[in-house]
């Protein structure tokens, strides 16, 4: 079975600012970043959606120790969608350091940064951001 | 399905090692090879862990190399296993499995790993390759990280505020640094009070140096035995009565992350092979690679209802002489984590705990005890119960 939506199609999506992602048609629940079957119900009747971009930040770090090749602090983040889904990206916006926990429950909207891959990487890629919506 | 039980346990001193992957796990795999009163002909397979040696040593396919270590007969399959820091737990459940099935009678399992020569920098990449290649690394996770925001997550919850939180959290390691020190083969064999944990560098907010466990090198392995034959062999076989494993999937899917959804899986297969519940364990060694973790995973198991873990350590209940002993060996934190070991090392303290062999830090009357280990970002979470 063909592959829904592959990751070079929501790369190309994030590319012209869409966030791609699947609605399943037997249980209408939304999955994103994509996967093979619905999280929900493993259906496979799904159908490539563009999703609103917004959501409510859930959790988050400042990484002050990170991996070979990338520059801290910066702040990672988990958010959840308006549609249900929930996405891991990067705070952006905001000074590291200005990070605490009045953040949670906060409302973002959603874009992306492309990421240089490093020597194990497949490739380049863009990352999903997060910047915080005025209330 | 036929009784199992571990004869032999060995394991090499966790830490920093001159020696290779290989020489580490020859040292565990013999030890408990010979101490199960057996050779290495008579084993029928080896379940071998091992996650990064690759970019450790430039070695990769290191079963077949190990059981040329141990001197195991050509028609001995061994196999490697990697789950991330559930690698070797999840080997020796195989070997009970297959035990248990009546595939093999005597199966030895364990792991190594050699995480200091990667460096920190390295070691966080690598470590990092456990989470989701394409939709997580690439925003710079890692795995203090991800358990960072599971605190900041519990702190919210729970209405906790996010202070008292960490000084709870700091008494875990204060805890587990104090079971350490009774352990010669401790990464980390020096006692620390909370005021050290609050004063270290910090890792990933709120997490501070003293939240996480090390980069250890270190090996361990144990002899899985069909029990009649255990009984044969070994005066005191200490038996395989439940297992579980379970598979959580990218760390976007887990949402509520002070709720490790694989390890209640997990656990609830292991309370249901063995007709045991929380109640029934004395001695745990469970997956704290950072202080927070610990919480989390009494929680999981119904030794607390969930947001009233948090001060167990504080109160003292986790400690030796507490209600339920957690971390005798010092866990993770003070133990040290070579990943690709650090299954069967648990399986190694309570199996020696069972047996009353733990020297100062023995649990007094322990008969039950539990092993839990995660791997990846709450990817997989394997346990085992055994009984004396």
């Amino acid at each position: 079975m063909e592959y829904k939506l592959t990751f070079d199609q929501y790369q190309k999506g994030l590319d012209r600012g869409e966030f791609l992602g699947l609605r399943c048609n037997a249980c209408d629940t939304f999955t994103f970043p994509p996967l093979g079957t619905c999280r929900n119900c493993s259906g496979t009747d799904l159908e490539v959606t563009r999703l609103s971009g917004q959501g409510i930040l859930r959790t988050f770090t400042v990484i002050r120790v990170a991996p070979e090749g990338m520059n801290p602090p910066y702040v990672v983040a988990m958010v959840e969608l308006e549609e249900g889904a929930w996405v891991i990206g990067n705070l952006v916006d905001i000074n590291p350091d200005d990070a605490d926990m009045t953040l949670i429950g906060k409302k973002v909207r959603l874009g992306s940064q492309m990421v240089k891959g490093d020597i194990f990487s497949a490739c380049d890629s863009r990352v999903i951001t997060f910047s915080l919506i005025a209330n | 399905m036929r009784q199992v039980a571990v004869l032999g346990v060995g394991m090499t001193k966790f830490g920093i090692s001159e020696k290779t992957n290989l020489e580490m796990f020859a040292e565990a795999g013999l030890e408990a090879i010979t101490q199960s009163n057996i050779e290495p002909k008579d084993i029928e397979a080896l379940y071998f862990g091992n996650c990064l040696g690759g970019f450790e040593e430039g070695q990769l396919h290191m079963a077949p190399f190990a059981h040329a270590e141990l001197g195991l007969p050509l028609s001995v399959p061994a196999t490697r296993f990697e789950s991330a820091c559930a690698t070797a737990t999840v080997a020796t459940r195989h070997a009970a499995l297959l035990v248990a099935a009546g595939v093999y009678d005597l199966v030895l399992a364990g792991g190594t790993e050699r995480a200091t020569t990667m460096g920190t920098s390295f070691a966080t990449r690598t470590f990092a390759m456990a989470s989701q290649a394409q939709y997580e690394c690439p925003a710079g996770m890692t795995f203090p990280g991800v358990f960072a925001m599971a605190a900041h997550m519990y702190a919210n919850k729970h209405g906790i505020p996010l202070k008292e939180l960490k000084k709870h959290m700091a008494e875990v390691a204060v805890k587990n640094h104090y079971h350490g020190s009774m352990n010669p083969k401790a990464h980390f064999q020096k006692e620390i009070d909370v005021e050290t944990v609050l004063g270290g560098m910090m890792v990933a907010d709120p997490l501070q140096l003293f939240d996480c466990c090390p980069f250890s090198d270190g090996a361990a392995a144990v002899v899985v035995a069909e029990a009649g034959k255990a009984r044969d062999l070994v005066k005191k076989p200490i038996y395989v009565v439940g297992t579980g494993q379970a598979s959580g999937g990218p760390l976007y899917l887990q949402q509520d992350l002070t709720r490790v959804r694989a390890r209640e899986a997990s656990v609830a297969q292991a309370y249901r092979d063995s007709g045991l519940g929380p109640d029934d364990i004395d001695v745990v060694e469970l997956h704290d690679c950072f202080t927070i973790a610990e919480i989390l995973a009494l929680e999981s198991f119904g030794f607390y209802d969930f947001g009233k873990a948090y001060d167990a350590a504080t109160k003292g209940e986790t400690a030796l002489k507490g209600k339920v002993v957690v971390n005798p060996s010092g866990g993770l934190k003070a133990k040290g984590h070579p990943i690709g070991a650090t299954g069967a090392a648990q399986v190694t303290e309570i199996v020696e705990q069972l047996r009353g062999e733990s020297g100062p830090r023995q649990v007094e009357g322990a008969r039950i005890g539990l092993v839990d280990t995660l791997g990846g970002d709450f990817g997989t979470v394997c346990n085992i119960i055994l009984r004396s």
